[in-house]
C-alpha cells in the first residue's frame, strides 16, 4: 500500500485537478485522471525529503474558509492603505517565532500570511523557527504577532499534528 | 440579471485589479509596493474569474470550473513570487549595508 501509495492525498487532488481540467465525469477521464494520479507521486515522492503528515485533513475546510474571508478583508484594508495617504503608513519588518515544524505547514503558513492583511512573508531563517514579515501598517507589533498566531498558526498546528 | 450579475463581479474584479497597480506605481519602496500585487489582485482575479464562470456556465454547456482551478494556481504562486522578491529586496540592501536582519 505504501509503495504502490506513497502519497494519497496528493493523489486525490492530482485526480482532482485532472477532472476540473477535463471538466467531465466520463469514464474515460476518470480512469486516466485516475492513472495519473497514481503515477506522478511515485515519481516526484522521492522531492520530498520528510514526508508531510496531515494528521486531520477535514480541518482544513475551516481553515480555508477563515482565510477566503480574510482575503476578502485583507483586500479592502489594502486597498485603503495604498488609497490613503502615503506619508501615514507605519511599514516595519516583525520577527515572527515559529511554533510549526512541517516543513509543509510552514509553507501554507507563509503563503497565508501573503495573502492577507498588510503582510507580506519575507524571509525565513535557516533554521525554520523565525519568519521575517513585512507590514504595511504597524499599529502594535505583539497585537499582530499573537493574532497571526492564534488565527492561522494554530490551526495549521492541529492539522499537521506538529 | 445574470448578465447585471457578472457586469458587478467584473467591475468588482478590475477595481481591485486597478487599486494593486496603483499600489504597485505609489507606494514609495519596494516592500510596501509588494503589498498591492499580493493582495489587491488577488480579489481581483477573484471578482472576474467569477464573472467569467457566470458568463460561461450560461452558455448551455454544462458549469465551468476551469476558474477553480486558476484561482488556485494564482493564490499558490503570488505568494512565492512575493516572497523572492522581498528576498531579494533584503539581500541587496545588506549589500549596500543597509542591515535589516
Amino acid at each position: 500500500m505504501k509503495r504502490w501509495l506513497p502519497q494519497p492525498l496528493t493523489s486525490g487532488c492530482l485526480w482532482l485537478v485532472w477532472l476540473l481540467l477535463a471538466q467531465s465525469l466520463t469514464p474515460g477521464h476518470l480512469l486516466l485522471g485516475g492513472l495519473l494520479a497514481l503515477v506522478l507521486p511515485l515519481f516526484t515522492v522521492r522531492f520530498w525529503p520528510d514526508r508531510p503528515r496531515v494528521r486531520r485533513p477535514l480541518l482544513l475546510l475551516p481553515y480555508l474558509a477563515v482565510l477566503l474571508w480574510d482575503i476578502t478583508l485583507a483586500n479592502l484594508v489594502a486597498a485603503r492603505l495604498i488609497l490613503g495617504p502615503a506619508r501615514r503608513l507605519r511599514p516595519a519588518f516583525i520577527r515572527l517565532p515559529l511554533d510549526l515544524r512541517s516543513e509543509l505547514a510552514i509553507v501554507l503558513l507563509t503563503h497565508t500570511i501573503s495573502l492577507t492583511p498588510g503582510t507580506v512573508a519575507a524571509h525565513l531563517s535557516p533554521d525554520q523557527r523565525v519568519l521575517l514579515i513585512h507590514a504595511l501598517d504597524v499599529d502594535d507589533e505583539a497585537a499582530l504577532i499573537a493574532r497571526i498566531k492564534q488565527r492561522y498558526e494554530q490551526p495549521l498546528k492541529e492539522i499537521f499534528a506538529c | 440579471m445574470l448578465e447585471m450579475l457578472t457586469a458587478l463581479f467584473l467591475l468588482i474584479g478590475a477595481a481591485f485589479a486597478l487599486i494593486g497597480s496603483v499600489g504597485l506605481a505609489r507606494l514609495p519602496d519596494l516592500f510596501m509596493r509588494l503589498h498591492g500585487p499580493t493582495k489587491a489582485t488577488t480579489l481581483g482575479i477573484g471578482g472576474i474569474l467569477i464573472a467569467s464562470i457566470l458568463h460561461f456556465s450560461d452558455q448551455g454547456q454544462g458549469v465551468s470550473l476551469h476558474e477553480i482551478l486558476i484561482t488556485l494556481f494564482v493564490f499558490t504562486t503570488a505568494p512565492i513570487s512575493a516572497y523572492l522578491v522581498a528576498r531579494t529586496g533584503l539581500h541587496l540592501d545588506a549589500r549596500n549595508g543597509d542591515n535589516v536582519d
